[in-house]
């Protein structure tokens, strides 16, 4: 005996149809937390990433003590956060003598764990120590430009991990239209060594070109730390291959007004709108002038039989 | 899953002090790069800005969801695709012929409503005493109901494939019933407050020391387990020893009873019984006598297993 449960609440319909698998997925949201013990630092970073993605991210104030990314055991927690928040980012920190101002970004498929980078901070600089023209500041939501100099991330098999973790991170929502007028970030990450990378978040300034390309200028706002990758798991080639997949591209248009038939081929349906007959003006039969003819003929009559025009041969 | 193209490949960057204004001064080439790229596309002119369509993505992702499974074409569909069936857009009106109005097709005040229907003809096959009208809601329901298994049934398909919807859910009501028909009951407050009783004696001390929530009842026991017959027989009762001696010898032979038929003694109650009866037609009215044995119920009751499986 099976009994189907549908809500009853449209809002919580909606709510659980935002949370289910699309074909085409836009954003992911991100789950920022900490561990057992954090640093200032490392606090000042959580709460600084939470700033840059404040739209799409949730951040746990409280310490989480049986959360270790790395051991077997120890996802559990993290994978049931992810499901009750729906988000399939985190960013944990936590601090010890063996990792200091530690930060584990890793990332979820289906709610469990996919793949995890540790990184270390070190040089931390918040962004309330840059000072700029607040006019340059960013606007949160804003699509950023990356920047990856150095080729290392082209060939050190951890930072091309870093890189693609990073990118999914901080690149904001998925967009096919993009306003030109809105670009005005620029995350610079530069593999200064093959394990550490410089991170700076930067405000865009479109200055005047002689073309239509704007000059681009950069101004550092955001906070910049050094990253020290120190571990990395990649994901298993079969999740791998899971997660790649892409929705097959079966879709096709419907064609509005258009009907395939056997007998008569294909007939296409115009539809022309009413015409109005009463009130456009017409050319030719205006009521004036026909009067104004009607008066100019009797005057010609009472003048005279009108001459026809004589045609003379041009001299 | 639309990518842009906000990211650059790297060109080499020499490492010195000052680190930073020369990573900036990379990323600013960098960036100029895409954005020439960026500004030359074709763009259209919004209220905000102008708007260029991004081209495709060429770093992939992975997804964070695994993709949507389609579901299965329910029974109708894939009747409708055989007979070649095809779909009509209906018009949220139609017309009622009752009360010959355009109504709406569905919910409050709509078309072919029973209640409108003033009089139904009596058709030949039709019994008398029987309501038509009645006839016609149990009809209604009886289709819902269908209805409703087909619909079950469909999301059941649904759900083997992975492919229900996301809003839906299958809950078991009861557990299957297996074995005896017998229906799991309801259990009622005496049955409950009794099993309370059982569970909070359950513990090492026999919930003796146990803190007792308000509201609770103590557990009712008796103070003797054991019964003895009284030393003295007093003048009320009467015969217990003997009573109890002739409930074990009841319980005795009834088990055996098959084996300890009397034939003779039978035959001959028999015969006595039919001279009673010839007798009693005469017209003295019969009398128990004592050679008869008491004609009680030998057989044990069985007793009702009540089953308290499931809710």
């Amino acid at each position: 005996m099976m009994k189907i449960k549908t809500p009853k609440n449209g809002r919580i319909k909606r709510e659980i149809e935002k949370r289910a698998p699309k074909l085409v997925e836009t954003g992911k949201k991100t789950l920022i937390l900490h561990g057992t013990k954090t640093s200032s630092v490392l606090n000042s970073a959580l709460r600084e990433i939470y700033h840059l993605k404040k739209e799409n991210a949730v951040k746990y104030s409280r310490r989480n003590v049986d959360i270790r990314p790395f051991e077997s055991g120890g996802e559990t927690s993290l994978e049931f956060f992810s499901l009750k928040t729906d988000c399939s980012l985190f960013v944990f920190g936590s601090h010890s003598k063996k990792r200091p101002n530690n930060l584990v970004i890793g990332r979820a498929f289906d709610h469990h764990i996919y793949d995890l980078v540790e990184i270390g901070v070190e040089n931390y600089k918040s962004m309330n120590s840059f000072s700029y023209d607040k006019k340059l500041a960013p606007q949160i939501g804003s699509k950023p430009f990356f920047a990856f100099v150095g080729e290392g991330f082209e060939s050190v098999e951890e930072l091309k991990h870093l890189k693609e973790i990073l990118l999914d991170l901080f690149h904001g929502e998925v967009v096919t239209n993009l306003n030109l007028a809105g670009l005005d970030r620029v995350y610079v990450c530069t593999a200064t060594s093959s394990k550490k990378v410089l991170f700076t978040h930067c405000a865009l300034q479109l200055k005047k070109s002689g073309t239509i390309v704007p000059r681009m200028e950069l101004v550092e706002v955001g906070p910049s730390m050094d990253m020290v990758v120190r571990r990395h798991r990649l994901p298993d080639d079969s999740l791998r291959k899971e997660a790649m997949k892409i929705a097959p591209e079966s879709t096709k248009k419907k064609e509005k007004n258009v009907t395939k038939d056997a007998i008569q081929g294909k007939i296409g349906k115009i539809y022309i709108p009413d015409q109005k007959v009463g009130s456009v003006a017409l050319p030719h039969r205006a009521k004036g002038v026909k009067r104004e003819r009607r008066e100019a003929k009797i005057k010609d009559e009472a003048n005279g039989p009108r001459e026809k025009k004589q045609k003379h041969p041009s001299e | 899953m639309a990518f842009d193209l906000h990211r650059q490949f790297p060109s080499t960057a020499s490492s010195r002090e000052g680190l930073v204004k020369e990573a900036i001064e990379q990323g600013t080439k960098l960036v100029q790069a895409v954005a020439d790229v960026l500004f030359n596309l074709p763009s259209t002119e919004d209220l905000d800005g102008p708007t260029v369509k991004l081209p495709a993505p060429t770093t992939k992702l992975p997804r964070e969801k695994p993709l949507p499974k389609p579901s299965p074409p329910t029974k109708w569909e894939l009747f409708a695709q055989k007979k070649g069936i095809e779909k009509r857009k209906k018009d949220q009106l139609a017309f009622d012929e009752q009360t010959s109005t355009w109504k709406r097709r569905h919910g409050y005040d709509h078309v072919n409503d029973d209640k409108d229907i003033p009089i139904i003809e009596a058709k030949m096959t039709d019994e008398p005493g029987m309501d038509p009208f009645a006839e016609r809601l149990k009809e209604k329901k009886n289709r819902v109901e269908k209805q409703e298994k087909n619909r079950l049934l469909n999301l059941k398909q649904a759900a083997k494939v992975g492919a229900l919807p996301s809003h839906v859910q299958l809950a078991a009501t009861a557990l299957p019933i297996t074995g005896t028909q017998a229906m799991p009951r309801k259990v009622g407050k005496n049955e409950l407050q009794n099993v309370a009783v059982m569970a909070s004696v359950a513990t090492a001390s026999a919930g003796k020391f146990d803190k007792k929530l308000p509201g609770e009842k103590s557990p009712k026991h008796e103070k003797k387990y054991r019964k003895f017959l009284p030393a003295v027989e007093g003048s009320g009762m009467g015969a217990l020893e003997k009573q109890q001696a002739e409930k074990v010898l009841n319980k005795l032979i009834s088990k055996n009873s098959h084996d300890m038929l009397n034939v003779v003694k039978a035959v001959n109650v028999y015969n006595v019984k039919k001279e009673k009866k010839r007798r009693n037609n005469e017209g003295k009215p019969s009398t128990r006598s004592k050679l008869k044995p008491n004609k009680k119920s030998l057989k044990k009751t069985s007793k009702r297993v009540s089953s308290n499986k499931g809710k």
